[in-house]
């Protein structure tokens, strides 16, 4: 398989602004996060701040929570009936754990992908069809079309797939099911994206492809990913976030945690004497 | 040569034990090899039996007989007097009172029907003579069968396989000779009802009856327990509430059906007083015994549908609803199909709960609606095992016969749906 030396994005649309040398902003914050299964602490109180069209990374040894504060975030722990949650979570302004949340609103605005990749099996169009379909985005066939024609040019997938859309979903290569879950994540548009291992399950060509990705949707999204790859922290992120055994031990932007850690703990992980 | 055995250091000799562990291997393979073919051995001998007993009735003995103009005049339009007539004016020596009998008897007791029914095609007031291949009884018929030659020996003693008199078994003899008996497809087992005479009767109001309580049994079991299947499964919480309703469910699936149709005595006859022998009962008797199968083959199809599915909707923002409809509800509904035909496949079967609830009545006419007084497949191969003719005794394999041939298609028809509706990963 070649690799493309760039993934091509679409430039028909205006760039929405994004100045990537401007302040950033916040996007959303995380303040005094705990998280119990049962009796278990599982996160113990984590703030962390997530940066708007940057690309967060949480690190971290197995077990260590990482994935646990990236399903507080759209409130996927709360399909586990022995979780319970403190803290505070916040999108803007807004609380994501407050009483008047519909979690439908939440997860629309707040997208996620998948350590495996899970496409429905249905069609490659009905997968990326699917959001849009359900909350109802489009006004017609020729505006859906737009839309998936669309998210699968940002996942960098439409040149592979465009005349196969009605073949199944499933039956494309884990790489490019990896970017047809990204594309069905993006046709609902939204604001913050939530990528569990996204590559854990690819060989390292797809797995380059998917980083390039990430690279180009930082301009449109922000994006949270956890890893188990330093590297790809390192490649791919602007902010990293380590975790250790449920607590948050140290946090800051990518190149100072890298080169010049301030915890031994830190320093021990990204060098490989633990993890 | 010398009589040292030299031992490759790449054959099993080599390593102690390991001989003794192929061995072991080859002794469970040859076990399950066994099981399989004795098994495969006892379901041979089952149908092989059961074919050779039940392929007669689906045949049937006629015997062309020719009406005269006389016999005609004489009946003046009778076919009772006209086949008595006809049938002792035919057979030689048919004259004296016992051997008149004789020969009313080769006639089947549908044959004055058929008779009826070829006079009443014809125009009025011809009196031409015409001939008819009409039913013989089922002496006759069983007679045919068995082989006419072997049922006397040669110093004329009659076999006692036959209750035919001698005189009677001459005729039959008589008519084979002269080409006047022949063999026919009995298309009446298949479509006439039961009846006292064993050579009209028929298999026909068992299958529409069978039919009928399928229909009832699959609507309301298969709705409800593939609805109470997704509740238990994706709505309901885990707790100790659903827990004590999932044991119960898992208890129901073993209560014994007869337990059931005690139920449905009780509660569909005495306290609805629903119609009785209906196949709408029957049906709902059988809904609740098919229920709780239903709903575990159901709620094994939904745990099979891995997880990561319902994260990746739910991750869109979809309902728990639209989750569960748009996606695992079609994953699943192969298993649920196959699960609730195989249990109606066993629904089929089942005899016990229909006697409770009066299905084991004679009814001789086929039902014509779910209210109608109905009779069962399996129901109807126990009355017929009980009958004393040995015509009967034919009926009854034959009966199985068509019950097996239900069952087979209807696994069929699960595979096949399986197949249609499975997903590729």
């Amino acid at each position: 398989m070649n690799v493309p030396a760039t993934i091509t994005t679409m430039n028909d649309e205006p760039q929405e602004g994004t100045d990537l040398t401007a302040t950033p902003n916040v996007k959303m914050t995380a303040k005094d996060v705990s998280v119990f299964y049962g009796d278990m602490q599982a996160l113990k109180d984590v703030s962390l701040d997530i940066v708007e069209n940057r690309v967060t990374a949480l690190i971290g040894p197995s077990g260590c929570g990482k994935t646990t504060f990236l399903r507080c975030i759209n409130r996927m722990n709360d399909l586990i009936p022995i979780c319970k949650i403190s803290g505070e979570i916040k999108l803007g302004a807004h609380d994501v754990y407050g009483a008047e949340v519909d979690v439908e609103v939440l997860r629309r605005r707040i997208g996620m992908v998948f350590q495996k990749p899970n496409p429905f099996p249905k069609s490659i169009y009905d997968n990326v069809a699917y959001g849009p379909r359900i909350h109802g985005l489009a006004k017609d066939k020729a505006e859906l079309d737009a839309i998936v024609e669309k998210s699968l040019r940002r996942a960098g997938l439409w040149d592979e797939v465009s005349g196969r859309l009605d073949t199944l979903g499933t039956s494309l290569s884990g790489g490019q099911q990896q970017r047809l879950c990204i594309a069905r994540a993006i046709a609902i548009e939204p604001e913050v994206i939530l990528m569990d291992e996204p590559c854990s399950a690819l060989d390292p060509i797809a797995t380059a492809k998917i980083e390039e990705l990430i690279d180009e949707l930082k301009q449109r999204y922000t994006i949270v990913i956890v890893t188990h790859s330093m590297q790809q922290a390192a490649r791919v992120s602007d902010y990293t976030a380590y975790f250790h055994l449920g607590e948050l031990i140290e946090k800051g932007e990518t190149n100072q945690i890298f080169t010049s850690p301030q915890h031994a703990k830190t320093e021990a992980y990204i060098t490989g004497r633990i993890g | 040569m010398t009589d040292q055995v030299i031992i490759s250091p790449l054959s099993a000799a080599s390593v102690e034990g390991l001989d003794a562990r192929y061995r072991s291997e080859k002794r469970y393979r040859r076990i399950g090899a066994g099981a399989i073919v004795a098994s495969l051995a006892f379901l041979a001998f089952l149908i092989v039996t059961i074919t050779f007993q039940g392929v007669g009735a689906f045949s049937k003995t006629e015997m062309r007989i020719e009406f005269s103009e006389a016999a005609q005049l004489d009946a003046n339009g009778d076919a009772f007097l006209l086949l008595r007539k006809t049938l002792r004016t035919s057979l030689e020596g048919a004259n004296a009172r016992k051997a008149r009998r004789d020969a009313y008897g080769i006639a089947g007791a549908d044959a004055e029907d058929q008779v009826q029914a070829a006079l009443n095609t014809r125009a009025q007031d011809t009196i031409a003579p015409f001939e008819l291949w009409i039913s013989t009884s089922d002496e006759v018929d069983l007679a045919v069968k068995d082989g006419l030659q072997t049922l006397s020996s040669e110093n004329g003693e009659l076999s006692n396989k036959t209750r035919l008199s001698k005189r009677q078994l001459n005729w039959v003899k008589t008519l084979d000779a002269s080409d006047d008996l022949r063999t026919v497809f009995n298309f009446g087992f298949l479509t006439n009802g039961d009846s006292r005479d064993a050579e009209r009767a028929g298999v026909g109001g068992a299958i529409m009856g069978s039919l009928f309580a399928l229909v009832v049994c699959f609507i309301l079991s298969f709705f409800v327990g593939v609805m109470a299947a997704v509740y238990l499964e994706e709505f309901a919480p885990k707790n100790k509430w659903t827990a004590l309703l999932e044991v119960n469910i898992n208890n129901l699936a073993s209560v014994p059906s007869i337990i059931f149709g005690l139920l449905g005595l009780a509660i569909f006859l005495n306290a609805f007083g629903l119609p009785r022998s209906s196949s709408m009962v029957g049906g709902m008797v059988l809904a609740l015994m098919t229920l709780p199968t239903i709903i575990i083959a159901s709620r094994l199809s939904l745990q099979a549908v891995p997880p990561s599915i319902r994260e990746a909707a739910l991750g869109l923002g979809a309902t728990r609803v639209q989750t569960v409809f748009h996606h695992v509800f079609p994953l699943a509904l192969p298993g649920m199909l196959t699960g609730a035909i195989l249990g109606m496949a066993r629904a089929l079967g089942e005899t016990a709960p229909l006697l409770m609830i009066g299905m084991v009545a004679f009814i001789a006419d086929p039902p014509s609606s779910f209210l109608d007084p109905a009779s069962a497949l399996p129901v109807q191969v126990f009355l017929w095992s009980d009958s004393p003719e040995r015509a009967f005794a034919e009926k009854t394999s034959g009966a199985i016969l068509v019950l097996i041939v239900f069952l087979l298609l209807m696994n069929a028809t699960a595979i096949w749906l399986r197949k249609k509706f499975e997903k590729k990963w």
